[in-house]
C-alpha cells in the first residue's frame, strides 16, 4: 500500500477529534447520517436487538424440548417460536448481518472511497429496514404466525392462523433493503476504486461481497413476486397457488427456493470474505490462490441459482430433475472446499498469531466443513429421501448459517472492532468466549444430527422419550452458547469505556483500511491514498506495532 | 448553474457513469420481480397447452395489439426526451416527456376498459360474479390479473415519474439530465415488460 496514507501509528488526540465518531453527536446527526461508516453502525445496534429476539425464540424452543411432552409451550404456540425464530434470523439478522454492519463499513475503506456510491440510497435502505423491522415487531408481539420461515402454501394462503399478510408484508419490505444495499455495493466497487486498486489488488472480502450484492439484486425480486402473489391469493382470491382456485402449491415451492437457495450463499458467502482477512492477516502471508478464492465466490453465487430442486427432492418432482439438481448441488462443494484448501495452505508455515478472530476463523472453517460435508451427503438423492425434514437437516444449517455465518460475524467483530471504535478489547476475554462459543455450538448442534438420523423429525413439539437425553443434552449446549454470545457483550462494550485507545493497526494487517487511523477520520483518508501493491502484501513494509501481544 | 460531483464522487463524469450504472442493477432487478410470473406462465402453458390457448383467447387482443403500439409510441418519446435535454432544450424536453405520460395515462385507460369488460364477463377472480370453465382458465385469468396488474402499477409509477422529470425541465444542468436519462430508463423497463406479457398472455390464444 503506499507509504503515503499511512497514518501516524500512535494514536493521539487529534485522530480521536477529527475520528467520525466526533463528527456530530446529536441523534439527528446519527439519525440523518449519510457516512457509511454510522450507518453501519446503525445496523450493528439493530440487528443485535433482531438477534436477541430471535435467541429468545430459541430459548422458548429449547426449553420446551427438555421433556418428550413439551410442558412449556402450546402445539399453535410451538410452531409460532420456530417461526418467529426463523424468519427474525433469516431476513433480520443474518441476510442483513455481515453485508449491512461489516459491509457497509468496510467497502469504501478497503477500495480508498470515501463513501458509497449513494450515501442516502444506503440510509434509506436502513429506515426501509427497520420500518419492516417494525411491521414484523407488531406481528411477533401481536401472537406471531405459524408457517415456518418458509411460507409454504397452501398453509400460508389457506390454513394458517396468525398475521400471515402482516409477516409476509415485512419480509417482502426487508427485501428492498437489500436490493438497495447489493445496488449500492456493486456500483461503488465498479466506480469508486481508488487509483490503482484493480480488480486484482481487492482484497478477498471485496469479492465476496459482490458475489453477494449480484444475489441481492437478481434472487431478492423473486421472493417479492412469489410473497406478494401468497399476500394477493390470502386477499384478494387471486389464485396461484390455492388448487381450489387452479393454482399449483409446487410453484410456490420452486419460486421460494430460486430465492431461498441463493439466499443461503448471501448468508455465508460475506463470511466466507471475512474469514480470508482474518486468515491472511494472522498467518502474515498472502493468500494462497487468490484469483481461486476470488472465482470461487462467483462460482458459489452464480451454481447458486440453479439447485433450488435439492429442497423438493420428496415433493414429487421429476425424477430427471431430482438427478440434475442432485448434481448441480454437489458442484457446489467445489468452489467452497477450494477455499476451506486454500486458507489452510495460507496458513501453512505462516507467522500465525492465535488472537480471538484467528480462534473464530479456525472455528469458523471446522464448522463449515462439518456443514458442508453433509450438505453433499444431503445433496445425494437416496440419503435425503432417508433424512428430509428431520433433524439432520436442521443440523445441517445450523450448522452452516450458526457455525460458519455467526461464527465468522463474531471474528470480523472483533478484527475490526478496534478500527470501528477505536478501542482495544481484552484478549483474554475474547479468546474465552472464542472458545465457549465453539464449545456450545457443537453440544447444541452435534446431537441434533445424531436424532435427524434416527428419525426425529424437525417441527415437532412432542417426540418420543428415547430422544430425551440427546434433547437434553442440546438444551444445554444452547445455554453455554448464549454464554459465549452474551460475552462479548460485555466485554466490548466494557471497552467502550475503559479500553486502551487501538493504534491504526493493532494487527499489523494489509489492506488500505488499516493505513488510516482508528477510528476513521468523517471522510475515511486524510489524503487519497493511490494503491501500488497486491492486497496481502506480507511482510509489511512497515512493521506496525504488535504490544497488545 | 455550476456542474461539480457531489460528496464520494470526484468528478462528474464518473457520478454520471454510476448514476446510470445503478439505475439498470436496479432495472435488472425490476424485471426478475415479472420472472416469477413468466415463470408461472410458461409453466402452466407447458402443462396444459390447449386450456392455456382456449383461455387466453378470452383476451382482447386488438386493445392489446392497440396497447402496444401506444407502449412503445411512449418509449419514443421518452428517448426523444432524452436527446432534447441533451441539446439543453428544456421546453422540448418537458414536452416529449409530457407527451410519453399523457401515451402512458392512455393505456392505463385500455387496460380499465379491458378490466372493466373482463369483470363483466364473470373473468376476474375474487369477484363474486367469477366463473370458470375450469382450472386452466381460472390460473390464466388469475396470472394475467397479477402480470398486467403489476405492470400497471410499474405503468403508473412510471408517468409520476415522467411527469416529476417534465416539471423541473426548465431548471436545466446536469442533475436535471441525469433524471431525465433515468426516467426515460424506467419507462424502457415498463415498455419491455410489456413486450413480454403482450405474447405471453394475448398472442397465446392466437391461431
Amino acid at each position: 500500500m503506499s507509504d503515503a496514507a499511512i497514518d501516524t501509528d500512535a494514536p493521539d488526540e487529534a485522530v480521536v477529534a477529527r475520528s467520525y465518531l466526533r463528527a456530530g453527536h446529536s441523534l439527528r446527526s446519527w439519525l440523518l447520517t449519510t457516512d457509511h461508516k454510522r450507518i453501519a453502525i446503525l445496523y450493528l445496534i439493530s440487528i443485535t436487538f433482531f438477534f436477541m429476539i430471535g435467541a429468545g425464540a430459541a430459548a422458548l424452543i429449547r426449553l420446551d424440548l427438555l421433556t418428550p411432552q413439551g410442558d412449556l409451550l402450546t402445539n399453535e404456540g410451538y410452531n409460532r417460536a420456530f417461526s418467529v425464530h426463523g424468519i427474525v434470523m433469516v431476513w433480520f439478522f443474518l441476510i442483513p448481518s455481515i453485508p449491512n454492519v461489516f459491509g457497509n463499513f468496510l467497502i469504501p475503506l478497503m477500495i480508498g472511497a470515501r463513501d458509497m456510491a449513494f450515501p442516502r440510497l444506503n440510509l434509506l435502505s436502513w429506515y426501509i429496514y427497520m420500518g419492516s423491522g417494525l411491521i414484523l415487531l407488531c406481528v411477533v408481539f401481536g401472537g406471531g404466525v405459524d408457517t415456518g420461515w418458509t411460507f409454504y402454501t397452501p398453509l400460508s394462503s389457506v390454513y394458517a392462523n396468525g398475521a400471515v399478510v402482516a409477516a409476509i408484508v415485512a419480509v417482502f419490505v426487508s427485501g428492498f433493503s437489500s436490493i438497495l444495499t447489493g445496488l449500492n455495493f456493486i456500483v461503488t466497487i465498479h466506480k469508486l476504486r481508488a487509483p490503482g486498486m484493480t480488480w486484482g489488488r481487492l482484497p478477498l472480502f471485496i469479492w465476496s461481497h459482490y458475489a453477494t450484492s449480484v444475489i441481492f439484486v437478481l434472487a431478492t425480486p423473486v421472493l417479492a413476486i412469489t410473497l406478494l402473489l401468497v399476500a394477493a391469493e390470502r386477499l384478494l382470491g387471486i389464485g396461484v397457488f390455492d388448487p381450489d382456485l387452479g393454482g399449483d402449491p409446487l410453484l410456490f415451492q420452486h419460486l421460494f427456493w430460486f430465492y431461498s437457495h441463493p439466499a443461503v450463499y448471501i448468508m455465508i458467502l460475506p463470511a466466507l470474505g471475512v474469514v480470508s482477512e482474518l486468515i491472511t492477516a494472522a498467518a502474515h502471508k498472502r493468500i494462497f490462490g487468490y484469483w481461486f478464492v476470488a472465482y470461487a465466490s462467483i462460482a458459489i453465487a452464480v451454481i447458486g441459482f440453479f439447485v433450488w430442486g435439492h429442497h423438493m427432492f420428496v415433493s414429487g418432482q421429476s425424477l430427471y430433475a431430482s438427478a440434475i439438481f442432485s448434481l448441480l448441488s454437489i458442484a457446489v462443494a467445489v468452489p467452497s472446499a477450494i477455499k476451506v484448501y486454500n486458507w489452510t495452505a495460507t496458513l501453512y508455515k505462516g507467522d500465525i498469531a492465535i488472537d480471538a478472530p484467528l480462534l473464530f476463523a479456525l472455528s469458523f472453517i471446522g464448522l463449515f466443513v462439518a456443514g458442508g460435508l453433509t450438505g453433499l451427503m444431503l445433496a445425494m438423492l437416496a440419503i435425503d429421501v432417508h433424512v428430509h425434514d428431520t433433524y439432520f437437516v436442521v443440523a445441517h444449517f445450523h450448522y452452516i448459517m450458526v457455525g460458519g455465518s455467526v461464527t465468522a460475524f463474531f471474528g470480523a467483530l472483533h478484527f475490526w472492532w478496534p478500527k470501528i471504535t477505536g478501542r482495544l478489547y481484552s484478549e483474554p476475554l475474547a479468546r474465552i468466549a472464542a472458545v465457549i462459543i465453539l464449545v456450545g455450538f457443537n453440544v447444541t448442534f452435534f446431537p441434533l444430527f445424531l436424532m435427524g438420523y434416527e428419525g426425529m423429525p424437525r417441527r415437532y413439539h412432542i417426540y418420543p422419550p428415547e430422544f430425551q437425553l440427546l434433547q437434553v443434552i442440546a438444551s444445554g449446549g444452547a445455554a453455554l452458547l448464549a454464554v459465549g454470545y452474551a460475552m462479548p457483550l460485555f466485554y466490548l462494550g466494557w471497552s467502550l469505556v475503559r479500553g486502551r485507545r487501538a493504534p491504526a493497526n493493532p494487527w499489523g494487517a494489509t489492506g488500505l483500511e488499516w493505513t488510516t487511523s482508528s477510528p476513521p477520520p468523517k471522510h475515511n483518508f486524510t489524503r487519497q491514498p493511490v494503491v501500488e501493491r497486491g492486497p496481502y502484501a506480507y511482510p509489511l513494509a512497515h512493521p506496525a506495532s504488535r504490544d497488545d501481544g | 448553474m455550476a456542474e461539480h460531483a457531489t460528496e464520494p464522487f470526484h468528478a462528474v463524469e464518473r457520478q454520471r457513469e454510476a448514476n446510470r450504472f445503478g439505475m439498470l442493477i436496479f432495472l435488472s432487478s425490476e424485471f426478475l420481480l415479472f420472472g416469477g410470473i413468466f415463470a408461472a406462465a410458461m409453466a402452466l402453458r407447458l402443462e396444459n397447452p390447449d386450456g392455456y390457448r382456449a383461455a387466453a383467447s378470452h383476451l382482447r387482443l386488438g386493445l392489446g395489439t392497440a396497447n402496444t403500439a401506444i407502449l412503445l409510441t411512449s418509449s419514443l418519446f421518452a428517448a426523444l426526451a432524452v436527446e432534447a435535454v441533451r441539446g439543453a432544450r428544456p421546453r422540448r424536453t418537458a414536452l416529449w416527456l409530457g407527451g410519453a405520460a399523457l401515451l402512458g395515462a392512455g393505456f392505463l385507460g385500455i387496460k380499465g376498459a379491458e378490466y372493466a369488460m373482463e369483470y363483466r364477463e364473470g373473468l376476474m377472480p375474487g369477484t363474486a360474479t367469477a366463473h370458470f370453465s375450469g382450472p386452466a382458465e381460472q390460473i390464466f385469468m388469475n396470472l394475467y390479473f397479477a402480470g398486467t396488474g403489476l405492470h400497471a402499477l410499474h405503468v403508473t409509477i412510471g408517468i409520476a415519474v415522467l411527469l416529476v422529470a417534465a416539471a423541473l425541465a426548465h431548471k436545466g444542468g446536469e442533475r436535471h439530465a441525469m433524471l431525465v436519462g433515468n426516467a426515460a430508463l424506467y419507462w424502457h423497463l415498463v415498455d419491455i415488460v410489456w413486450i413480454f406479457l403482450y405474447p405471453t398472455l394475448y398472442l397465446a390464444g392466437v391461431g
